[in-house]
């Protein structure tokens, strides 16, 4: 996915003569992830800029070069080193296209290494993407492969609105092939693999367990479908409804805490569209509701294997009280 | 107090008295709107009562061909001076729409907005877009003189060192970002003056120091007494200039400007100045200071002391001030004529504007709406 995220943002920077890259680290280090590797000696200094250590700074700096004219594409280090930038991304950056009545469009496109499984220092895994879902104005994605990390990074960077980018560092190292695109809708969600008796909905590092799940899950007669929802916001409720509706029961997986978290806006959206059809409630397998735990604990909180299979028990066992 | 400008001429007989137009016509302007909150017309409105010349002297100073200014929620004064539709920049305060209803492209002035220390980080933004442009047009001059480029080849700017390319003859476009005493607390502004110092961003920081942050005085506000003595922590010029003297803020204003277009980087202005009023129309300031308090901290009227150097000067007699009282007033008339004519804006644009490309949430939302409002 590291190669794929560099060229991405390699073959953007050249088509694109107005985008900049900002951030801690991005030029000379090529990125605490290496995600920015080689850029700033491509495209010089000015356009893949090393900024002073303030986050706040970096995306308030981002609106301002988007009113000039810039399509910034700002990095901050770690998922919870966004938290001291939330106020200039939700009072500023979600809003200026409104207070200015579309004058001041914001095509800012923010990589954030999101979620965890690295057994990281405190703050350097998070799941912030319901906090960023529910602010009008963003608009907020997670790719699960190098090949949607691709796709999704070049298409988010071509959009006049603000884009939160949000990169599964657990899966930064995997393997994987970048297929020209599909054709598809880049909005959409998509179907990676097809199953009758029950869908399982996800994003990020998700996915590849819910596949996984999924080939144990076969070996017991067990056919998962299961969907990634790339986009956190807007969701496709459309091919969220259109799979669930084929399957009639439905799990979402999330590495976030439970509540207010985002499974519970997708059950409540294929509560909406298949109701009549479902044959057990919308089952959600999160984290927890406690901060996010030291590395010792992650496997604990981070949905495994059995946590998502017990799942899949409970809305294929559900009776009708 | 004496403005630390040396090097910037005097200002002629003419430019005075378009000065003390422009401070009457903000004068009048501001006293109306709050007699307007008083009468129903507006539901609120912050007064700038006491920060005319601070507000007008450094709008005078800027070039709005090619500058950009970044306001708080208290910058009318600046507003008038740059030429914005005063009905569309009282329309937030009419509540017809956050930020008003003028095009910020056009007036060169962001949209009003009220999270203090929120627009300092886009005037470095801004800023440093100038730089780069004018570095990635330097480039492709320089190319075109040597050889063609291809065709279609993107005009990128060069690598940079670290240390400022020369700026064009004319100077880089800069942006101006005010903000208060209380607003230097934020850690935004900060980030800003360190950010901007960093990379030698064309952009002036100017101080309007009124204070009071609401009912927290400058001392209780500002630890080391003064936000200019900051500057020097970032390597940044800055200049301390009386705020009630319109033409010591345009000179001041002048000069950092001359600074930062040079490329030298950015300046921060200190405007010592008082706010006479509350800070909002909400706000009652006999819960924090006294009457006698006022009259002893306030200093020169704005107006009074433009009114009284004009006199001394012979660049205008009393008839001048006269008329440009009456002009004022009846501007301000007109202004409340046009906001009381303003009309809720359709409730269809609540839904447009929040992204250049909406959303099908978005629109369903939008339809939903209009069926069961009977918008149809």
């Amino acid at each position: 996915m590291q190669a794929a995220l560099i060229r991405a943002l390699t073959e953007i920077m050249e088509q694109n003569p107005r985008a900049l890259i900002l951030g801690e680290d991005v030029g000379r280090l090529g990125g605490v992830f290496r995600i920015t590797d080689g850029l700033q000696q491509r495209f010089g200094a000015d356009r893949v800029l090393d900024t002073p250590l303030a986050e706040s700074g970096i995306l308030g700096m981002s609106v301002g070069l988007a009113m000039a004219g810039f399509h910034p594409i700002p990095e901050v280090q770690f998922d919870g080193f966004a938290y001291p930038a939330v106020n200039q991304i939700v009072t500023q950056l979600a809003r200026m296209n409104y207070r200015s009545r579309g004058t001041l469009p914001m095509p800012v496109t923010l990589r954030v290494p999101s979620f965890g499984g690295i057994r990281a220092p405190e703050h350097h895994g998070e799941s912030l993407e319901a906090l960023f879902a529910h602010v009008p104005g963003l608009k907020v994605v997670s790719p699960s492969n190098p090949h949607e990390a691709y796709h999704l990074l070049k298409y988010a960077a071509a959009r006049p609105d603000p884009v939160i980018f949000m990169e599964p560092k657990s899966r930064y190292w995997q393997k994987g092939e970048v297929l020209p695109a599909d054709g598809g809708s880049p909005l959409g969600s998509k179907v990676v693999r097809s199953g009758k008796h029950v869908t399982l909905i996800a994003w990020g590092a998700m996915v590849a367990r819910c596949l996984q799940v999924a080939e144990l899950a076969a070996e017991d007669g067990i056919e998962v479908e299961v969907l990634d929802l790339r986009w956190l916001k807007p969701i496709d409720a459309a091919g969220l409804a259109a799979s669930v509706a084929r399957t009639r029961r439905a799990v979402v997986v999330h590495e976030a805490p439970l509540t207010s978290g985002l499974g519970a806006e997708v059950a409540a959206l294929v509560t909406e569209r298949c109701f009549g059809t479902l044959r057990a409630p919308v089952e959600r397998v999160t984290g927890f509701d406690v901060p996010y735990p030291s590395g010792d604990l992650e496997d604990e909180y981070i949905p495994n294997i059995d946590r998502i299979l017990f799942g899949i028990q409970r809305v294929l066992e559900y009776r009708r009280g | 107090m004496v403005p630390v400008t040396t090097q910037v001429p005097e200002l002629s007989g003419d430019e005075l008295r378009r000065l003390y137009r422009l401070l009457t016509a903000v004068r009048q302007l501001d006293l109306a709107a709050v007699a307007w909150q008083r009468q129903g017309i507006i539901p609120g409105y912050a007064p700038e009562l006491g920060q005319e010349a601070a507000q007008v002297g450094s709008a005078f100073a800027m070039d709005t061909s090619r500058d950009f200014i970044f306001p708080t929620y208290r910058e009318m004064g600046t507003a008038l001076t740059l030429g914005v539709d005063m009905v569309q920049y009282m329309a937030t305060h009419q509540a017809s729409w956050h930020g008003g209803l003028y095009d910020p492209v056009t007036t060169r002035l962001a949209p009003i907005q009220a999270v203090v220390g929120g627009s300092v980080l886009h005037a470095v933004g801004w800023a440093h877009g100038q730089r780069l442009a004018a570095q990635a047009d330097a480039t492709q001059a320089d190319a075109t003189a040597e050889t063609a480029p291809p065709d279609g080849a993107p005009a990128t700017a060069t690598p940079s060192d670290g240390e400022p390319d020369a700026a064009p003859a004319a100077g880089l476009p800069a942006a101006l970002t005010y903000f208060g005493d209380g607003a230097s607390s934020q850690g935004d502004v900060h980030e800003a003056m360190n950010f901007a110092a960093v990379l030698k961003a064309p952009v002036v920081f100017f101080v309007q120091n009124n204070g009071w942050a609401i009912s927290l005085p400058t001392e209780a506000q500002v630890a080391g007494g003064r936000v200019a003595a900051r500057a020097a922590g970032y390597g940044m010029k800055s200049l301390t200039v009386d705020g009630n003297d319109v033409t010591a803020v345009v000179r001041a204003t002048r000069e950092a400007l001359a600074h930062a277009r040079a490329g030298h980087g950015p300046v921060l202005i200190e405007a010592m100045t008082y706010r006479r009023g509350p800070h909002s129309t909400s706000d009652d300031p006999g819960r924090y200071r006294t009457l006698d308090e006022e009259r002893r901290d306030a200093g020169a009227d704005p107006v009074a002391l433009l009114a009284e150097q004009l006199l001394a000067s012979g660049h205008a007699d009393s008839d001048f001030l006269d008329a440009a009282q009456a002009d004022a007033l009846a501007a301000a008339d007109t202004v409340r004529d046009g906001v009381q004519a303003l009309r809720p804006r359709p409730g269809s644009e609540m839904f447009e504007f929040v992204f250049a490309e909406s959303t099908q949430q978005l629109t369903d939302q939008a339809s939903a709406w209009r069926k069961e409002s009977e918008h149809d």
